[in-house]
């Protein structure tokens, strides 16, 4: 199959990627384009004019083709090459961002380029990432069935998250656990994901419930589990043993792990933002991040909020089953919800088009995701594989996520719907994804290291 | 190892649906099951502005407008704009203190919060209005707000027409499905309030998109939502403005009510109730300070007693009890009753006014002489009548003439709350004294002459003599006698207005004889000196005592005798002989509305009775330590030809003043001639006694 290698970009790619590709990144420009609408002024010419926020995302989407069709002509053997590379220099831009690094919008993990554009190197370690786990795990002397490879995998993605929350990204933080996906395909015993899914839970529970009763609630728990095993115990101890200290962990979590995690480590409004996901006030007193900024700053502290998940609801509902048609948006056209065509610009194809429209765009992401499975399942090399599974959980964690928060299941965090929302930067790093698969999945007959 | 794990990419899928059904099921419950959010989405951005339509106007029997709409503007302020204002220069204009001015800003944000506009100051003077405008630059965030208001040209029949006020939230309650909102006007009496839904129309909705900020982005969905504002209709009444005005200028300085009734349709020419005040005084700025003062008033002003006044007839019952007797066959037109100044035939002896001899000879004598002893043998007769087999048989039967004669019951006229005065129950002697086989016609004797536990409105004494005027029947007396451009649902409105209530079936020459008794009443009898210059009428005084003091004055009469076009009821209180005072009164009216005119003399006499002051000394009292004359002084009734005179002096007294329905600005203060104005104004320290 050599003559695959070989050949010009279009063969061996795969048609149906880059067709929903084109049509996803329509359907951006086109809620871009509701989002910006102003019937008082003619839309041809404030579209030529180039300042409006629709016109800027179509020249970002020239851009990301040619991008794209560079890297389709490129050698698939350079990522396997570069992976590393590509890794440790974004980690080191990452960090070189503390220092040199631009504040915008209360985070500083931009650094200025030439021409007024930014760069953030959190977008590209995503791709870096992705490139260096499949790297590490498709060497032929990893064995993922090891718990040391399991730490080593999980030290690589944790090290730019880390970074990320350093910066004030929290939501690009998040995104990095969607490597679990590539993980668990690759081997990740189910049971650590079992451990980390009642982990989870158990943070919801402490949040929702009062922590006595839950403290209660869990020696209970323990305790039937002691009566379930009844005589066995005394044949083999050691299972009072594991019982007993997952009980201590469970309750020390409940009553000292996360009020240390909501109070100290957290911002007053992520923990406002979960809290209020769940139909809970968070008390901003008590953390002490919100103190500190408060005694530097004087200021009364305001209280935040759910104001844009709210206005988020309002617009998506009002859509009703047929939506309240093209441009004829109240909400988005009184600007209501704010960050509407970045964060939420899932917002203004809700209103427009209804259920019937979220339903249909919800299904071409579905097919999207499902396509890119499919291509991963279709691969030689373990390391195109890996990198396949990577941007699906990428991709899947970035939809889930956004779309979620947008309809209030999750709580608000900034992280953009793939290539509809509005920004360079993030439409670049999901070309970029999606076009160094195809440039894989072209080669899936070679054997990649 | 790609093989070994293949079994896990299906499960990623399973997450991924999972999630993704997650999600669509989040979405089906937001966008069909739930409809909150498309309410709360019209609340955000959709902004409705309420277009007030024109209030109908209410004319006259000749088409006179009783009551107009005027632009009147209030000062109007959006306290988050109202930034960088030149409050000493507004506050100076407005001659309010600084504290005031905060006072008002923080009511403004609790009405209509900080985002809309407030009032700050309604019904500007024209003078004030003037002084703003030429300012406003100085004062962002206020503007001034045009808004229509009611005016009387005729200062005349104001609690007829009644008054529009600002709803409150025990009216909001109760007209729930109608519509209305917190700051709206509808009509709190009279023919106001009967006929709101008629006079307010229908508001048009204009929606407005507004974004975030509240501005307004332009006409949602292009005005197709919007609903027109429909004017409301006009009223057409058969009030005469210019008998209503005497009837009020008549009853100055007293206490009493007058009511006259066209018997050929029903419809009220002049209904009076004394003390009374220029309706004027209740609309624009002069309202806030006119009502209280109204409401706590010892007089009760604001208390129609045409419609509400009970009053014991006296002698005015006497020709229905006579009717009553006629028709039950107990007396015949010679019936004659040998009174020699008192009845004692009760034990008791009861007083009448005549001693001669004869004076009761017959029904036609009686009448005109008034004779208390011939009515009395009369009213006993219908109650011991044999044919009822006991006195409660025969009161049951006297009560149903009465009730058919309109008397203890609502008549319906289309002013709310009107009373029913009292024609006491079987049930009520019963309770006073026992088994009605221990009563008889000698416990309630004196309800033969219109007195006893009688009591009737104004209205109903009118309506009767409508009644024995029509001879047998009559229409339910009502102001309105059409609506503009009736709809069915109006002519419903008004069907049992043009319906003939034909009560009795007493034959004609029943009436005849109590006609001719009634008229003899106005040649020899006791309203002999009482002339309607070209016409003969017909009338019967009366004189009732009541507990509180001196006698009530009554006179009930209608007019001409032959084809009657006019029925009037008179009740001065506490001031004596029904013939003196309330006599008079009713005869002017009548000549009024019959001639169009009074004759010079008639014109002598109308203002001298004006002038008559017989307020009773409670009041006076009341007043004098009160400090509060301010309502004794009279109305001052302007008419036609002063109309024009008055738009000028309405503009000096600030009031802005245009023409129905005229949207134009109001002109400056007119440069009036002083001393032109007060050679064609009788009284021009008008404002001074109207407002003290």
């Amino acid at each position: 199959m050599a003559s695959n290698y070989d050949n010009n970009f279009s063969k061996g790619t795969d048609l149906a990627v880059i067709v929903l590709y084109m049509l996803m990144a329509c359907i951006g420009i086109l809620a871009i384009f509701m989002v910006e609408y102003n019937p008082s002024t003619n839309w041809i010419t404030s579209f030529l004019s180039g300042k409006t926020s629709y016109s800027k995302q179509f020249f970002f989407l020239i851009f990301c083709s040619f991008v794209g069709v560079f890297i389709l002509l490129m050698d698939s053997k350079v990522f396997t090459a570069l992976a590393n590379i590509l890794f440790a220099s974004g980690l080191f831009l990452m960090l070189a961002t503390f220092v040199i690094g631009k504040e915008i919008n209360g985070s500083k993990s931009w650094i200025p380029i030439a021409g007024g554009f930014n760069l953030q190197p959190a977008e590209l370690c995503k791709i870096f990432t992705a490139l260096a786990l499949a790297k590490f795990i498709s060497r032929p002397e990893t064995d993922f069935t090891k718990l040391k490879s399991h730490l080593i995998a999980g030290a690589m993605i944790a090290m730019p998250a880390i970074l990320s929350i350093g910066q004030h990204e929290l939501g690009l933080a998040l995104v990095y656990s969607a490597y679990v996906f590539a993980m668990y395909r690759e081997g990740l015993p189910p049971v650590i994901l079992i451990v980390l899914l009642s982990f989870a839970i158990l943070v919801i529970a402490t949040l929702l419930l009062d922590p006595t009763l839950l403290a209660i609630i869990l020696t209970i728990i323990a305790g039937l589990i002691l009566l379930y095993f009844g005589k066995r115990l005394k044949r083999n101890k050691q299972i009072i043993i594991v019982i007993l200290s997952i009980w201590m962990i469970s309750v020390g979590t409940v009553r000292f792990a996360v009020p240390y995690i909501f109070n100290n480590v957290l911002e007053c409004y992520h923990s406002t933002r979960i809290y209020s996901m769940l139909g809970k006030d968070y008390d901003c007193s008590l953390n002490q991040k919100a103190a500190a900024s408060l005694a530097e700053s004087g200021k009364k502290s305001r209280k935040p909020d759910d104001y844009n998940v709210k206005q988020s609801k309002i617009a998506i509902g009002s859509g009703g089953f047929w939506g309240r048609g093209f441009l004829k948006g109240t909400q988005t056209r009184g600007k209501y919800v704010p960050e509407q065509n970045t964060d939420f610009i899932f917002t203004s194809i809700g209103e427009a088009f209804g259920f019937v429209g979220t339903f249909t765009f919800l299904g071409l992401y579905l097919f999207f995701l499902f396509r890119l499975i499919r291509i991963a399942e279709r691969q030689r090399s373990t390391f195109s594989r890996v990198y396949a599974y990577s941007v699906v959980g990428i991709f899947f964690f970035h939809i889930a996520v956004n779309i979620s928060m947008t309809i209030g299941l999750f709580p608000v965090v900034g992280i953009p719907l793939p290539l509809i929302s509005y920004g360079g930067s993030s439409l670049l790093t999901f070309t970029a994804l999606v076009f160094i698969l195809l440039r894989l999945d072209a080669d899936r007959q070679m054997v990649l290291r | 190892m790609s093989v070994y794990n293949q079994n896990r990419g299906g499960i990623i899928q399973i997450i991924i649906g999972t999630i993704f059904f997650l999600i669509v099921g989040q979405l089906v419950s937001l966008q069909i099951v739930s409809n909150k959010y498309k309410l709360a989405a019209d609340n955000n951005a959709i902004f409705r502005k309420i277009v007030y339509p024109d209030r109908g106007i209410i004319y006259d029997r000749k088409k006179r407008a009783l009551l107009e709409n005027t632009i009147s503007y209030d000062l109007v302020v959006i306290p988050n704009e109202a930034k960088g204002v030149d409050t000493a220069a507004l506050c100076a204009i407005l001659q309010i203190d600084k504290a005031e001015y905060s006072k008002r800003i923080v009511e403004a944000i609790i009405k209509n919060t900080r985002v809309k506009a407030g009032v700050f100051e309604p019904f500007l003077t024209a003078e004030i209005y003037a002084q703003l405008n030429e300012n406003l630059y100085r004062f962002p965030g206020f503007s001034l707000s045009e808004r229509s208001i009611r005016s009387y040209p005729y200062n005349t029949a104001a609690l007829v027409l009644g008054y529009v006020a600002e709803v409150d939230v025990k009216f909001l309650k109760e007209h729930e499905s109608e519509g209305y909102e917190m700051g709206d006007y509808a009509g709190m009496i009279g023919l106001e309030k009967n006929y709101e839904t008629v006079l307010m129309g229908q508001r048009g909705v204009k929606r407005f998109l507004r974004d975030n900020k509240g501005k307004i982005q332009g006409p949602y969905e292009k005005g197709e939502f919007d609903t027109v504002a429909v004017a409301g209709k006009n009223l057409y009444t058969s009030v005469d403005v210019q008998v209503q005005q005497l009837a009020e200028k008549l009853l100055q300085n007293k206490i009493g009510s007058a009511v006259a009734i066209n018997p050929k349709t029903g419809g009220v020419i002049a209904m009076a109730s004394s003390p009374g005040y220029n309706p004027n005084l209740l609309t624009g700025s002069q309202r806030r300070k006119t009502i209280g003062r109204l409401l706590l008033d010892t007089s009760r002003p604001l208390y129609n007693r045409a419609i509400k006044g009970q009053y014991p007839p006296g002698s005015t019952f006497k020709p229905l009890g006579a009717l009553i007797a006629l028709d039950e066959g107990l007396i015949t037109p010679n019936y004659g009753y040998n009174c020699f100044g008192s009845y004692g035939a009760c034990g008791d002896p009861r007083k009448c006014e005549h001693h001669n001899a004869g004076h009761a000879a017959n029904l036609q004598l009686a009448l005109a002489y008034s004779c208390n002893s011939y009515f009395l043998q009369v009213f006993r007769m219908a109650i011991d009548n044999p044919k009822y087999k006991s006195a409660k048989g025969g009161y049951v039967k006297w009560k149903e003439y009465m009730n058919a004669f309109g008397f203890g019951r609502k008549l319906g006229v289309d002013l709310p709350s009107e009373n029913k005065a009292n024609i006491p129950d079987t049930a009520q002697y019963n309770k006073d004294f026992g088994n009605p086989r221990y009563w008889n016609s000698c416990y309630m004797l004196t309800l033969g002459i219109g007195q006893d536990r009688m009591t009737a409105t104004p209205l109903q004494l009118a309506n009767s003599m409508a009644f024995i005027a029509n001879e047998g029947y009559y229409y339910t007396p009502h102001f309105v006698d059409s609506i503009e451009s009736e709809t069915q649902e109006e002519a419903a409105q008004l069907a049992p207005f043009r319906k003939k209530q034909k009560v009795t079936k007493i034959p004609k020459e029943y009436f005849d004889v109590i006609k001719e008794g009634m008229h003899d009443v106005t040649v020899y009898g006791t309203a002999a000196f009482i002339k309607v210059p070209g016409h003969e009428y017909c009338a019967k005084t009366g004189t009732a005592q009541n507990p509180h003091g001196k006698n009530h004055s009554l006179f009930v009469c209608f007019a001409p005798k032959d084809n009657p076009k006019i029925a009037v009821a008179v009740i001065v209180e506490n001031a004596g002989y029904g013939a003196t005072w309330a006599g008079p009164i009713g005869g002017l009216l009548m000549e009024q509305y019959l001639n169009d005119t009074l004759t010079k003399e008639s014109q002598l006499k109308a203002d001298n009775l004006a002038q008559v002051d017989l307020m009773p000394q409670a009041i006076k009292n009341w007043y004098a330590q009160h400090n509060k004359s301010a309502y004794l002084t009279p109305i001052e009734y302007n008419n036609d030809e002063l109309s024009d005179i008055w738009d000028m002096e309405m503009l000096s007294e600030g009031v802005v003043k245009t023409k129905t329905k005229d949207t134009a600005p109001p002109a400056p203060l007119p440069n009036t001639d002083k001393t032109n104005k007060d050679s064609l104004l009788p009284n021009t320290d008008k404002k001074k006694r109207l407002n003290p």
